[in-house]
């Protein structure tokens, strides 16, 4: 069974890619070092990079899973506070302490991810996105008076964690969302991810093809939870200060609304419209107030106009791009053939 | 105050709360019966209503007879105007489209009240004016009379309106089989509109007793407000109207003890808690009819 090539090796592919990010870091950190890029610019870009880690972990679940659940803020909550404890009772010096305290924040969201997904996945539609809101609401009420119950101060109710260090920087913040690319998009073209998305398509037909629904459901799920965790930890590490408020049903659809505008099942299309949702309303501070209205009318216009959102379930890729430059544009007949076979 | 007075009151409390959530949780339900959407902007024509009531008595200085009448025709509008601009284009696509457009249209409408009214709450003058009365050695609060007897006349409407007219049985027929309702002509539009009308209104009922209770408008009371409605709708069985109400005083009695036994922080927890036992044990709720999944 011999094709011919219309891509180039997959190797190649991620040197190329690789090799293009860590240009990307080494440019944009000697950028902020040199003070090329203002400070309060620089802060921009941390919180894009980690809206888009939120956007693409809550695609796992929406788009590749095809779920809705409105409960991601709480899973980034976890991440925060787990992280945040640890980073600010740790001895260790904060960048050693950093990744692992991002590496706690993520583990403790997967958990969470894991306790709430085994019986919030059993059910379907509406009632899974009420279950997750309600699971997200008792976090936040949870984080809001577990201390009166411990009888010590481990979350400090409504005043919140202080003097969190202020470990994230440009280039932690985008490794981690490198990776998080990365191994999203390795495990949704592996086998696991291939299992995720038949079950999304056709639940009952991937179910008796032999595919364990509960299993990839909660796959996806835990993985979902486990980036919203980093995000969280990595978000302590940038606002200093964390407090229950701030992780409502509201962030959850702030979150969702990102994903919804990209398009659900669209890596690239998060990645976008996150950048584009933080920046322009960072650029746009004036206009603070009608923010949130046109959130809400996008999202409406969004939905009656172009359900799939911007970019529908389409993928950039680099090495197709390139595969398209170097063997011609012959890919179309080729795949059909490949199909036949 | 004894045990048995302090009983008492809770109780009282509970059903007052309770059945505002029910009227709510009826709205919910029937919408959900009709066209299998979770309304998220329920709460939030809750929220509006509370605003109108609060603009005709604190600032036109209307009789509260007329306020009254100005939040629940409002909220009636309201609710006909969502469901024509942002619920009727995407009949017939996915429900999770239909889904995420209802949280946007709720998202709209509390930013929409906290761009005009500003994110302060508002005090409500009061309402009703009615003195306490003495049962037996227990005082109830005018308000509370005023809520339950309200609360049961719209329920005894409703059921009324739903089981012995030519809408309601329209309504029933739609809910029961969208397609065969349409086939032996009844009006699809009208008949969904009509539910949204009749929904809304009842949730405007809700806000003017709410604002009796809680003299406060602010632009999120709705969000969760609507939230526990909802769970008191899916706690009863979601589509089915005896089982809203059912559900609305179960959440407000929960509440009540909750509270009374000094854990008031956990109050929402709680609510929560009771949706998700709930969901896992008997996901039709308490009065549901189940439901078959078809290939």
């Amino acid at each position: 069974m011999k094709t011919k090539r219309n891509r180039i090796p997959t190797l190649l592919g991620y040197a190329i890619n690789l090799a293009l990010f860590a240009a990307f870091l080494i440019l944009g950190d000697g950028l902020i070092q040199s003070g090329a890029i203002s400070k309060y610019y620089s802060k921009v870009v941390m919180l894009i990079g980690i809206n888009v880690i939120l956007a693409v972990s809550l695609n796992v679940a929406t788009g590749y899973l095809g779920q809705l659940p409105l409960g991601h803020a709480g899973f980034m909550a976890v991440g925060a506070y787990a992280s945040a404890i640890f980073m600010t009772r740790t001895a260790l010096p904060a960048s050693p302490a950093f990744p692992i305290g991002i590496l706690i924040g993520g583990a403790v969201a997967a958990a969470f991810g894991i306790i709430i997904g085994i019986p919030a996945l059993r059910l379907r539609g509406d009632y899974l996105a009420i279950i997750t809101l309600g699971f997200g609401e008792i976090i936040r009420v949870v984080l809001l008076n577990i201390d009166d119950v411990l009888g010590f101060t481990l979350t400090n109710g409504a005043a919140g964690l202080q003097n969190i260090p202020k470990a994230t920087t440009f280039l932690n913040t985008f490794v981690c969302v490198g990776l998080t690319c990365f191994l999203i998009h390795t495990m949704m073209k592996s086998r696991h991810g291939r299992a995720i998305l038949a079950l999304r398509d056709n639940e009952i037909a991937a179910d008796s093809c032999g595919i364990n629904a509960t299993y990839y459901k909660t796959l996806g799920f835990t993985a979902s939870a486990f980036f919203a965790g980093v995000a969280g930890a990595l978000y302590a590490g940038y606002i200093g200060i964390l407090n229950p408020g701030g992780f409502g049903f509201m962030k959850s659809i702030e979150i969702l609304v990102m994903v919804v505008l990209g398009g659900m099942g669209s890596m690239v299309g998060s990645v976008l419209s996150a950048t584009v949702l933080t920046a322009v309303p960072e650029l746009l501070r004036a206009f603070a107030g009608y923010r949130m209205i046109v959130y809400a009318l996008l999202l409406i216009v969004v939905m009656i106009f172009k359900p799939s959102g911007l970019m529908g379930t389409y993928d950039f890729s680099l090495s197709r791009l390139l595969g398209k430059l170097f063997y011609g544009s012959s890919r179309k007949k080729q795949g059909k053939a490949g199909d036949a076979r | 105050m004894s045990l048995l007075e302090t009983i008492f009151r809770q109780i009282l409390n509970g059903l007052q709360s309770g059945s505002i959530y029910a009227l709510v949780a009826l709205g919910y339900s029937m919408v959900y019966g009709i066209i299998t959407l979770l309304n998220f902007a329920h709460g939030d024509i809750i929220m509006v209503g509370a605003y109108l009531a609060w603009l005709a008595m604190a600032r036109l200085a209307l009789n509260p007879i007329f306020a009254v009448l100005v939040a629940v025709l409002g909220c009636t509008i309201l609710g006909m105007a969502i469901e024509k601009v942002a619920y009727k284009p995407l009949r017939g696509s996915p429900r999770i489209s239909l889904l995420i457009t209802a949280i946007g249209v709720s998202y709209f409408l509390e930013n929409a009240a906290q761009m005009i009214f500003g994110a302060s709450s508002q005090s409500i003058p009061a309402i009703i004016k009615l003195r306490a009365i003495t049962l037996g050695g227990v005082q109830i609060p005018g308000t509370a009379l005023v809520t339950l007897l309200t609360a049961g006349a719209s329920m005894a409407v409703l059921t009324i309106l739903v089981n012995h007219t030519r809408m309601g049985r329209a309504m029933r027929a739609v809910s029961e089989d969208t397609g065969a309702a349409q086939l032996m002509g009844v009006n699809i539009s009208t008949t969904i509109s009509f539910t949204f009308a009749l929904g809304s209104a009842l949730a405007g009922i809700g806000s003017v007793l709410y604002s009796c209770a809680y003299p406060q408008a602010n632009p999120t009371m709705g969000a969760m407000l609507g939230l526990k409605a909802f769970v008191a709708a899916v706690l009863g069985g979601i589509g089915s109207l005896p089982g809203a109400m059912v559900g609305g005083f179960a959440i407000g009695l929960a509440e009540a003890f909750v509270s009374a036994v000094g854990l008031s922080a956990w109050k929402d927890g709680v609510v929560f808690a009771i949706l998700i036992v709930v969901l896992l044990v008997r996901p039709t709720g308490l009065l549901g009819k189940p439901m078959h999944e078809k290939v």
